[in-house]
């Protein structure tokens, strides 16, 4: 309970830093906005250019209210992101164009999807990894280096390329999802493999087990434990992959086109809403595979 | 491994393999003919691998190199004898020329992304997050709040907060370190914070014994105890650095920058100069977890998982 307050203190301590960083991000504009209607405003000496936005603000206290309802802002309030994003998800019909939930499942296609794929083949390289020496000794070492590489940077290029033989919409997406998550899949499956110990491995050799069934009987269940935590940064990585393959293309639905068209028309609140409604997919995505593993850590007798 | 003779035959056919492929090509002709042989040139090096990796122990470097080698014979043999469309996939050659041919330009990108972004915001974040925990460290309840808060927000989608920050500090290199420094923030944060509660009862309770003041008690023993996670830290943050800051500029930069250059040089198809940006940013991303990994090495060769032999 006393987690639950701690959490709550430094939530509120966000919102209070939020709240005292808008005026001076917004005032500039405010306070030209109130010369120019002939009112009353303290300039300092020179350009308003120069003049420190602090010095603006404390300055003129009088502007402050305006500063939380400008159209758009430099650094929107609070309650001008939670306004938009209660009227593009529950204010608008789910099929429209405006809708967030609509472009969040754009979004979430592709990053399923390519969860998915790279999930499968992380699982895939981790057994091969592991039972064979070959690959165990060559492989490993460029998985690591894959991951130095700033895939994200391909990822513009992945897309043109398949644009130009013909593939177009979700696949090349998923497939950048897919490298993003393939990584953490791997390195945790090679460790839960590997994590049975030698007295385990030699009880199935009394039994005289095949390999097949060590793998399914013994590996494959002692595996879950590590497997749960890398499927969970791998579905994070999953959605940065899924926005970042909507940036290059100039995609017209999803949350990275959202982001992309709100930074080029200047409209921060779209921005922040994007961004809050990315991190409440992010968060809702991790929160069920967090359920997941409860329910099949426990059902196998790991839960506490 | 029967049949198996030995390194140096095995070394010399691929060799041999490859400079056959590689000569047909050049004489024009394409199809299966040269491919097949090249084939075979990846068979003799995948030998070569396999009868290295008999021996006790993993390898060492040389498994992984000879992959590497498989694959780029791989490709050029491929590309050229099935004659790949350039703007689909350029072979291996032509990517080294065009590389070899514009260092200049790569080398500027270099600075401008990696030099003045990349770094500064990584050191920038890195710093705020590692001086954050140490603030929070005196007070318990401040931390049970900051782990889980921490904890989620790193595994937010933070690259989105890339236009915002463009809008704020403007295209040039500021606004990508910035984007950077925001990434790093929370993975050393939430590391940091996890590393300073990794001593026992048993070991502060000697440090008490000892009369050791807070702070004596923090250098002694609890940083060089947390100095394994603030490395974990440090390392996740070298890759983060380098797609934030590159990413960050295709919102708006300069007309110079490698996710610039990557963005343009795509538009144009000349995909031999992506490909030459992305061998730029895989050997500077590689080279950063190298050091860091390396300072590690130095820093913490009293850890289990530094031991070697």
């Amino acid at each position: 309970m006393r987690g639950g307050l701690a959490i709550l203190v430094v939530l509120a301590g966000f919102w209070l830093l939020w709240m005292a960083a808008v005026p001076p991000m917004n005032m500039k504009w405010e306070v030209s906005q109130a010369q120019r209607a002939g009112a009353e405003v303290v300039l300092p000496e020179g350009n308003i250019r120069d003049a420190s936005a602090l010095w603006l603000t404390l300055r003129n206290p009088g502007l402050i209210p305006g500063t939380y309802v400008q159209e758009k802002p430099r650094l929107p309030a609070p309650a001008q992101v939670f306004a938009e994003l209660w009227d593009t998800t529950v204010g608008k019909r789910l099929s429209s164009k405006r809708s967030l939930v609509y472009h969040a499942w754009i979004t979430l296609e592709a990053t399923l999807l390519g969860f998915a794929l790279g999930t499968g083949l992380g699982i895939l390289l981790a057994v091969g990894i592991v039972h064979n020496r070959v690959m165990d000794a060559s492989f490993m070492p460029w998985a690591i280096a894959s991951q130095t590489i700033p895939i994200l940077a391909i990822a513009p290029m992945i897309i043109v390329v398949m644009n130009s033989v013909g593939i177009t919409g979700l696949v090349p997406k998923a497939i950048i999802s897919a490298y993003l998550s393939f990584f953490p899949v791997v390195v945790g499956m090679v460790k839960g493999l590997r994590s049975p110990g030698l007295m385990q491995l030699d009880l199935l050799k009394t039994y005289s087990a095949s390999g097949w069934q060590t793998f399914w009987k013994l590996r494959l269940p002692a595996a879950l434990p590590y497997l749960f935590p890398s499927l969970k940064v791998g579905i994070a990585a999953s959605l940065v992959g899924a926005i970042v393959g909507e940036l290059p293309t100039g995609a017209v639905a999803g949350l990275g086109a959202r982001l992309l068209a709100g930074s080029y028309y200047g409209q921060t609140v779209q921005i922040w809403s994007a961004l809050f409604g990315a991190a409440i997919v992010a968060a809702a995505l991790v929160g069920i595979i967090g359920i997941a593993q409860n329910m099949t850590l426990r059902r196998m007798g790991f839960g506490r | 491994m029967t049949g198996y003779s030995g390194p140096i035959p095995t070394a010399i056919g691929a060799v041999l393999l490859s400079v056959l492929a590689l000569l047909m090509l050049v004489e024009g002709r394409t199809g299966f003919a040269p491919f097949g042989i090249g084939l075979l040139a990846v068979l003799a090096i995948l030998m070569l691998i396999a009868g290295r990796v008999q021996r006790p122990g993993r390898g060492g470097v040389l498994p992984p190199v000879l992959l590497g080698l498989a694959l780029l014979v791989l490709w050029e043999v491929g590309t050229r004898a099935y004659e790949v469309p350039a703007v689909i996939l350029p072979p291996v050659s032509a990517i080294a020329v065009r590389f070899a041919s514009s260092l200049d330009i790569l080398w500027q990108d270099f600075v401008q992304t990696f030099v003045k972004g990349a770094l500064s915001g990584y050191i920038i974040g890195c710093g705020a997050g590692f001086l954050t925990a140490l603030a929070s460290d005196r007070s318990p309840f401040l931390q049970r709040g900051l782990l889980p808060v921490g904890n989620f927000l790193a595994a937010m989608p933070i690259i989105g907060t890339a236009p915002i920050l463009v809008m704020w500090f403007g295209f040039d290199w500021q606004s990508k370190a910035a984007v950077v420094a925001v990434m790093c923030f929370f993975p050393m944060l939430v590391n940091t914070v996890q590393g300073l509660k990794a001593t026992d009862s048993m070991q502060r309770d000697l440090m008490r014994t000892y009369a050791a003041s807070y702070g004596q008690t923090l250098v002694k023993l609890r940083l060089p105890a947390a100095a394994p996670f603030v490395f974990n830290g440090l390392k996740i943050c070298t890759t983060l650095a380098l797609i934030g800051a590159i990413v960050a500029e295709f919102f708006g930069s300069p007309i110079r920058g490698m996710g610039f250059r990557i963005s343009t040089e795509v538009g144009r198809l000349a995909l031999d100069m992506v490909w030459a940006e992305i061998v730029v940013a895989a050997l500077a991303g590689s080279a950063f977890y190298g050091v860091v990994t390396l300072l590690e090495r130095a820093a913490t060769f009293w850890h289990p998982s530094q031991r070697r032999g």
